[in-house]
């Protein structure tokens, strides 16, 4: 267990290497980030007094590996437009992700199970083929297209909601400021989260379907039935149950599709999470910001794919064998 | 009745003891300002935002006069001294009085400014007369000291002065990290900053003892940013915010044909242009070719059908207005002339050249360099065109990538020798002069007449000199005029007076503002 946790740690810590290598190497090719901090009229030697001091004329590697120094050191560099530490920016920002995504979760869930299951039991049923054929729709219309569209429906024409913005929030932990508890916040939570519901609901409604179709056609569902049991147990208890463990498992990796999906919703909503912080930051060449971010949601994903492994490791010792060749 | 006053009772207790009638305007830009610290860029936005939290000691009116604000009057001593005489009883939002060391204090930190000492390079120190006068002194006479003289938005020396928590000075000026200056604000204008989140949210609050009493009925402005075009219009159908800048072009006729909206457009004085760089492409060396280029360009067509007539087709650098503007030198496209200048030129059969552009910097930038490539084709030039996002854009601007590079200039100073200075006289590192000549343009004459406008005191001769530079380019096709952008912006109908606080600068003065 210990070589296999070693093991695991080093391939983590080679793949955030990776990572901040190409962060890197991208932050080259955004742009100059002292053009945008400066006004136009500013000399070329004022400029390049500046790229000295920020150590913008290193050589990459230097610079590379200062910043893992630093990294090391919990600091990723100053963001040049909030004038502050990066980690700093980003985590004011990670609320509104966060809230957003799981706003969207709880929408996802409310509507997939019934839905899906529904399409289930009664394939042919009109109610069913109308949902499938939302599905499509929904899934090939692009998520900013959803957006604007929304949004001139029901800000523009009807006024019923909010067109931007996440409205008034309450300071619930220190830095967490949260739009759940304000009829105002919710208001503005409603179309972006409808926005990004629009792109997983269609997938889970069509993968609980399937797995609910595949389940209803076992011999332990018919023998259940065959008992006498009331059809709704059958379907909850005996079906459902079984399907759950592939979506949990979809939807986990689904997680990570939602948050790059936040980009685009959250910039046509001028959301301000780390979708729009990222995007910006890569029009304003704001590099440093820029790569933390890379590095940052990459540690995300490594941290929680390394932690799953280990304990899969624990639980089934076969693992550990296969990775030992 | 009675129960009417509960109401207003309540709803007085409600929102804290705000003034009944109280004005709340919802502005919404495509970015806000990066800081509070007023010398820390300079940029449009910035300048936006000193016009709110600040006062300059004068400033421009719409039809480009310059009026009092912190200094009353002033009057030429010398050819190097200008006296201001300043306003009395002016205090800034910490309290503390202003007074002339202010403005001296303000136009040292100018100086050591890295986006303004360019501009203030010619000023030597201010020298305090007294508490209310002070005299604005330059190295060598100046013709545009008064004009400067807008960008000086007094700081509250006091406040800015000693250390702050961390031990470091007070007035430092830092571009990408903390300073004190960067997030805390004393100025003498109208708004106070009580709430900021950067790129997310602003709350400006009338400072109660603002010194002039006759503006607008305005007392809190909430300003968002919003970057995407689309999300901003729609904010201001929908009534969430009332005012917004810039307004795209695609809007403008839905904002024009909604009984509720207002749309104003101003012509600007931000000119785009094609420079040919004759180092680089010896073809584009020849006057010739230059000018068949220039009047195979039909400027008036782009801004035709490209710039839905949202422009002025230009024919020279200086917009109307400007001391350089000359109404004989007006746009010109006439294909018969170009074919016949490239046969003179003996390049009849043409060339290929490259060309760049922005693709996110001006409006319709990427567009009007394809149609210029293709009105090229039509002489014979067979143009290969690159566009790129303005972050990468300016540094292959500067190592001079292609043959023709678009530019598009605006004059920091509102004074048509800002233009020659960079765009126009022979390049030259030492001095900084034509920094962003990228056609490598270069005239004795042009230099000389330049240099001279600076020290040149007497206003009706300088405009000749200017006028002259202006007419040498022309003729010596220099650059490829195209077009000078328009300034927008649009507003609900609640705004009473919106079009006379807006100007050419783009920097409206919201204090002015009357709402209904």
């Amino acid at each position: 267990m210990i070589a296999f946790f070693i093991r695991r740690v080093t391939q983590a810590i080679f793949v955030m290497l990776v990572i901040s290598i190409i962060g890197f190497a991208i932050k080259q090719s955004v742009g100059d980030p002292v053009r945008e901090i400066t006004g136009i009229s500013v000399s070329a030697e004022e400029r390049e007094i500046l790229r000295d001091k920020l150590g913008l004329n290193d050589p990459f590697m230097i610079q590379w590996v200062r910043f893992v120094k630093d990294a090391l050191h919990g600091d990723l560099g100053n963001s040049f437009y909030f004038k502050k530490p990066a980690t700093k920016v980003i985590m004011s920002k990670a609320p509104a992700t966060l809230e957003l995504v799981f706003a969207t979760s709880l929408l996802v869930i409310l509507f997939s199970v019934p839905l899906g299951i529904y399409a289930a039991v009664k394939p042919n049923d009109w109610l069913s083929r109308f949902f499938m054929g939302a599905s499509i729709i929904g899934v090939s219309i692009p998520v900013f297209l959803t957006a604007i569209l929304l949004i001139y429906i029901f800000s523009v024409s009807l006024g019923w909601l909010p067109s931007f913005g996440r409205g008034e929030l309450v300071e619930i932990l220190p830095g967490w400021k949260s739009g759940f508890f304000t009829a105002d916040g919710l208001k503005h939570l409603i179309l972006p989260s409808i926005a990004l519901t629009s792109i997983m609901l269609p997938l889970f409604i069509r993968l609980i379907r399937a797995e609910m179709k595949e389940s209803l056609e076992t011999e332990y569902v018919k023998f259940a039935r065959a008992k006498g049991l009331k059809p709704a147990r059958v379907l909850f208890v005996h079906a459902f149950k079984n399907t759950l463990l592939p979506v949990i498992t979809v939807g986990g990796v689904q997680l990570g599709t939602l948050i790059a999906f936040t980009i685009l919703t959250e910039t046509v909503f001028q959301w301000q999470g780390m979708g729009s912080m990222f995007i910006e930051s890569v029009e304003r060449a704001d590099t440093s910001l820029m790569v933390a971010y890379l590095v940052f949601v990459g540690l995300i994903f490594v941290v929680v794919n390394t932690v799953v492994d280990l304990i899969y490791g624990l639980v089934n010792p076969m693992v550990r064998v296969a990775g030992r060749k | 009745m009675k129960k009417l006053i509960t109401l207003c009772l309540a709803s007085m207790l409600l929102f804290g003891g705000t003034i009944v009638g109280a004005k709340t305007l919802k502005l919404a830009m495509d970015a806000d300002p990066v800081s509070l610290d007023p010398h820390v860029q300079l940029s449009g936005g910035m300048l936006q935002y000193s016009h709110m939290v600040f006062d300059p000691l004068v400033r421009w009116t719409k039809d480009m006069k310059i009026v009092p604000r912190l200094a009353t009057k002033w009057e030429r001593l010398d050819p190097l001294t200008l006296r201001m005489y300043l306003r009395h009883d002016v205090k800034f939002h910490s309290g503390n009085p202003f007074t002339a060391k202010d403005v001296a204090w303000t136009l040292a930190r100018l100086k050591k400014s890295q986006d303004f000492k360019g501009l203030f390079e010619p000023f030597a120190d201010a020298v305090v007369v007294d508490d209310y006068t002070v005299d604005i002194k330059t190295k060598e006479p100046y013709g545009l000291t008064l004009n400067m003289c807008t960008y000086i938005f007094p700081m509250d020396s006091v406040f800015y002065s000693g250390k702050d928590a961390k031990g470091n000075p007070k007035d430092a000026i830092i571009k990408t990290d903390y300073s004190f200056a960067n997030e805390n604000e004393s100025g003498t204008g109208k708004y106070q900053v009580v709430e900021r989140e950067q790129g997310q949210r602003w709350v400006l609050k009338q400072f109660p003892q603002y010194w002039d009493k006759n503006t607008g009925n305005v007392d809190e402005i909430i300003l968002t940013p919003i970057s995407e075009n689309a999300t901003r219009i729609a904010a201001l159908l929908s009534g969430d915010v009332d005012f917004i800048m810039p307004v795209p072009p695609q809007d403008y006729d839905r904002i024009e044909n909604n009984k509720d909206l207002q749309l104003i457009t101003m012509p600007g004085s931000r000119i785009i242009t094609f420079q040919m760089n004759g180092k680089r492409k010896p073809e584009l060396a020849n006057v010739k070719v230059r000018q068949a280029i220039v009047y195979a360009v039909n400027n008036v067509g782009i801004v035709k059908k490209i710039m839905k007539n949202r422009a002025t087709a230009a024919g020279l650098n200086s917009p109307k207005g400007y001391d350089g503007y000359d109404p004989k030198l007006t746009p010109r496209y006439d294909l018969a002339k170009a074919k016949q200048l490239m046969k003179e030129a003996g390049y009849e059969k043409g060339f290929t050249v490259s060309m760049v552009a922005p693709n996110n910097r001006y409006v319709n930038d990427e567009k009007i360099a394809q149609a210029v490539a293709s009105m090229l084709s039509k002489i014979n030039i067979k143009v290969e065109l690159k566009t790129m996002p303005k972050a990468q854009y300016w540094d292959e601007f500067d190592a001079q990538v292609a043959d023709i590079q678009m530019i598009g200039w605006h004059s920091d100073t509102e004074d048509s020798a800002n233009f020659y200075e960079y765009l126009y006289m022979c390049p030259n590192k030492e001095t900084g002069k034509g920094q962003y000549n990228s056609g490598n343009y270069c005239n004795k004459k042009v230099d000389e007449l330049t240099l001279a406008t600076q020290s040149e005191t007497d206003l009706a001769k300088r405009s000749e000199m200017l006028k002259e530079v202006e007419n040498i380019l022309y003729n010596e096709a220099a650059f490829v005029p195209l077009h000078w952008q328009m300034l927008s912006w649009a507003g609900n109908k609640k705004l009473l007076n919106a079009d006379e606080i807006i100007n050419v600068m783009n920097f409206p003065y919201f204090g002015d503002l009357n709402m209904k």
